[in-house]
């Protein structure tokens, strides 16, 4: 693995595995799950794809962070708010 | 205005975790459950970060009220954009008897002692649901005070709130210093990532107790009982519309 990737790559893995703490199916479910996609691509020596998987990591990231903010909104809209008639 | 901001945040019950009474009946199961910011608390941090990130005010300050425990819902606020927090130091009975009252009257004495413009809080915590804090707090500095907001205008030394009420909307212009109650739509807080929780780490964390700052904890309230809500009864299953009529005006609703 290039050498300047291969921080970029180790960061992405620890912000998506804090991440994955809070997982509705659990964290041992996203850890596993996590590991194994970065483990497909662990051969990927091409600095242009390693990018473009670190790219699809921080769309993945936003996708938790997107994941997580709508399920408390609704979950506080629920208990908090009258339905609309 | 280039003031200073404080924000209030507490340590609760995961909102997601299921919540279970001690077989006693004298509280909620605590120990070993997982714990986060108030929701509506992480929304009060986010519009102070938005304020000083669109350079109305010039620092913002992250208070909780608890135990050791509580520094890490400070580290959270830290981690989301705060300039420093305030760990008061509460633990105990002290911590057990603690209620919206208290925790004003420690509100109120830091406002004076960090001169503090704006003071943000959740509206509620979603555990003891008291929506007291900000109010009371107002009430002790006799501060004006925006509650339920859902938009927030700085306007030279006034502030422009949009309130949550029953019915709609409601917009007043009030006074700085003031208090102000965050509500579900006022923002969306942003997520404190890992690389942001460790940049916060350098951040300071100032430990207070409540007799530094003259406040007497004593609570005039005593827990009598806590209880399940009722069960829900369950439901029942029928064939046809028809069969789904005559259900309802057996039980009268029909």
């Amino acid at each position: 693995m290039a050498n300047p990737l291969k921080g970029q790559v180790i960061r992405l893995y620890k912000t998506l595995l804090y991440l994955g703490r809070e997982y509705p199916k659990g964290a041992a479910y996203f850890r596993e799950r996590l590991k194994h996609a970065f483990m497909k691509n662990k051969d990927e020596t091409d600095p242009e794809k390693i990018k473009q998987l670190v790219a699809r990591g921080d769309h993945v990231i936003k996708e938790l962070e997107a994941l997580y903010f709508l399920r408390k909104y609704r979950a506080m809209k629920k208990r908090y708010y009258d339905p609309e008639k | 205005m280039s003031g200073r901001v404080l924000v209030g945040v507490k340590r609760v019950i995961d909102y997601a975790v299921k919540i279970r009474v001690k077989p006693d009946n004298t509280g909620v199961v605590t120990d070993g459950v997982k714990h986060s910011m108030n929701p509506f608390c992480e929304i009060a941090v986010e519009e102070a970060v938005k304020l000083k990130e669109k350079k109305l005010v010039k620092e913002v300050v992250a208070v909780s009220c608890g135990p050791q425990q509580s520094q890490e819902t400070i580290r959270t606020a830290l981690a989301m954009g705060a300039d420093r927090g305030i760990h008061v130091e509460v633990s105990g009975n002290d911590y057990e008897t603690l209620g919206p009252l208290q925790v004003s009257k420690i509100m109120a004495a830091l406002a004076k002692k960090e001169d503090a413009q704006i003071i943000i809080l959740g509206k509620q915590a979603i555990d003891d649901d008291c929506n007291q804090t900000g109010q009371m707090t107002a009430a002790l500095l006799d501060w004006p005070q925006g509650t339920f907001a859902s938009e927030v205008t700085l306007d030279g030394d006034k502030i422009k709130v949009v309130r949550e009420i029953d019915g709609g909307l409601e917009t007043i212009k009030i006074n700085t210093p003031a208090v102000l109650t965050a509500d579900l739509r006022l923002n969306t807080p942003r997520y404190a990532t890992l690389p942001n929780i460790m940049k916060a780490k350098k951040k300071k964390i100032a430990n207070v107790k409540p007799a530094d700052l003259g406040v007497n904890l004593t609570s005039k309230l005593e827990v009598l009982r806590v209880e399940d809500p009722p069960q829900r009864q369950a439901g029942m299953k029928v064939e046809t519309v028809e069969d789904l009529v005559g259900k309802l005006k057996e039980l009268g609703k029909v």
